[in-house]
């Protein structure tokens, strides 16, 4: 049985106001299922007050291969964050 | 005491115990992942329940009694679950079938409990509701994706519905002491729930394409003490430690 059913994604809100994050994956015959399984399976210890769930395949990903060109050529480009500013005594919490 | 309400409390957090013992023999043995703690979900949901129910029976009995020892000291003829919840979980269908066949009554009889004049209870009912408004959601949901899924497991969810079918009438059955309780408008009367339960299982089955059972014979006893066979087994489970290293705890 559970060899057919596909793969879903899990994205739990914690608190209203922040995001969804996501929590997991789980196997489900189809979105009403895994929404009831993504409760039982994730939000039982009070995790949660609203739920997400997307079949995995619907999810495009970028390829570990490609990280190289992907990702490295932002390592050394530390001006890109705005350290370089002096901030005045008032301004806080930055 | 009011040996009265004892009696009645018992026989409806009896429930509760021996249904939740059931569904937590499911503990890391259910179909996959997802329903295994579906399952064990439901089990402490109703083990949950039966707390506050046999703290109070506790209280009522006022004899030193604990909730352990009303759960785990009594003998067979003591228990007066309805017969239907002691079933094994023979196959999914059957689990499935027994807990949707329980939730739908369960909810009705809650909803009831809500108005008891019993606070206590009414209180202890309007606390469970949200619990068992999702049982009987999953159960029904279950009970639709067997019965409308592939040839097999209609097969298997129409067994299992035919064979428990029998032990549906007990539910409705009433003891000296519910009846008793009724008159005080503490108990609810439960032969008024009927035809809205079979109303709704029929609506949920007819949906699953699961035919209805014509059978007019049904098994009771439970609610008296007299049980199948089952539950000297469930009972032994339950009891183990608690009589084999009498008063031990962790």
């Amino acid at each position: 049985m559970k060899k057919n059913w596909p793969l879903w994604e899990v994205f739990v809100r914690s608190k209203n106001g922040l995001e969804h994050r996501h929590f997991g994956s789980l196997h489900a015959a189809d979105a009403e299922m895994a929404l009831e399984n993504a409760r039982d399976v994730y939000t039982r210890r009070n995790e949660g007050v609203s739920i997400w769930v997307v079949e995995s395949k619907n999810i495009t990903a970028s390829n570990p291969e490609n990280n190289g060109e992907l990702f490295e050529p932002a390592q050394d480009k530390i001006y890109r964050h705005p350290t370089f500013y002096d901030l005045p005594d008032e301004v806080k919490h930055m | 005491m009011n040996e009265n309400l004892y009696k009645y409390i018992l026989g409806v957090a009896d429930n509760n115990l021996i249904l939740g013992q059931r569904l937590g023999e499911l503990c890391g043995h259910g179909p996959n992942l997802e329903t295994d703690i579906a399952c064990t979900n439901i089990s402490l949901d109703l083990l949950g329940q039966v707390r506050s129910y046999y703290q109070y029976a506790a209280k009522i009995a006022g004899d030193g009694r604990t909730e352990d020892d009303i759960a785990m000291l009594r003998r067979e003829r003591d228990y007066l679950n309805v017969l239907l919840v002691e079933q094994p979980n023979t196959d999914f269908a059957y689990t499935i079938g027994r807990q949707f066949l329980f939730d739908i009554y369960h909810l009705l009889f809650l909803n009831e409990l809500q108005k008891s004049k019993d606070l206590t209870l009414s209180a202890i009912a309007a606390k469970s509701i949200k619990e068992v408004s999702y049982h009987q959601r999953f159960s029904s949901d279950w009970i639709k994706r067997l019965g409308d899924g592939t040839a097999e497991s209609n097969s298997k969810m129409q067994a299992a519905i035919d064979s428990l079918w029998s032990y549906t009438d007990e539910l409705f059955h009433q003891t000296q002491a519910d009846e008793l309780m009724v008159e005080k408008g503490i108990g609810v009367d439960i032969t008024k729930l009927k035809s809205a339960y079979f109303n709704k299982v029929s609506e949920v089955l007819n949906e699953a394409t699961i035919n209805i059972p014509e059978s007019k014979w049904f098994q009771k006893g439970g609610k008296e003490g007299i049980h199948s066979e089952h539950l000297g087994f469930l009972l032994s489970d339950l009891q183990y430690m608690q009589r084999t290293y009498p008063n031990m705890e962790w």
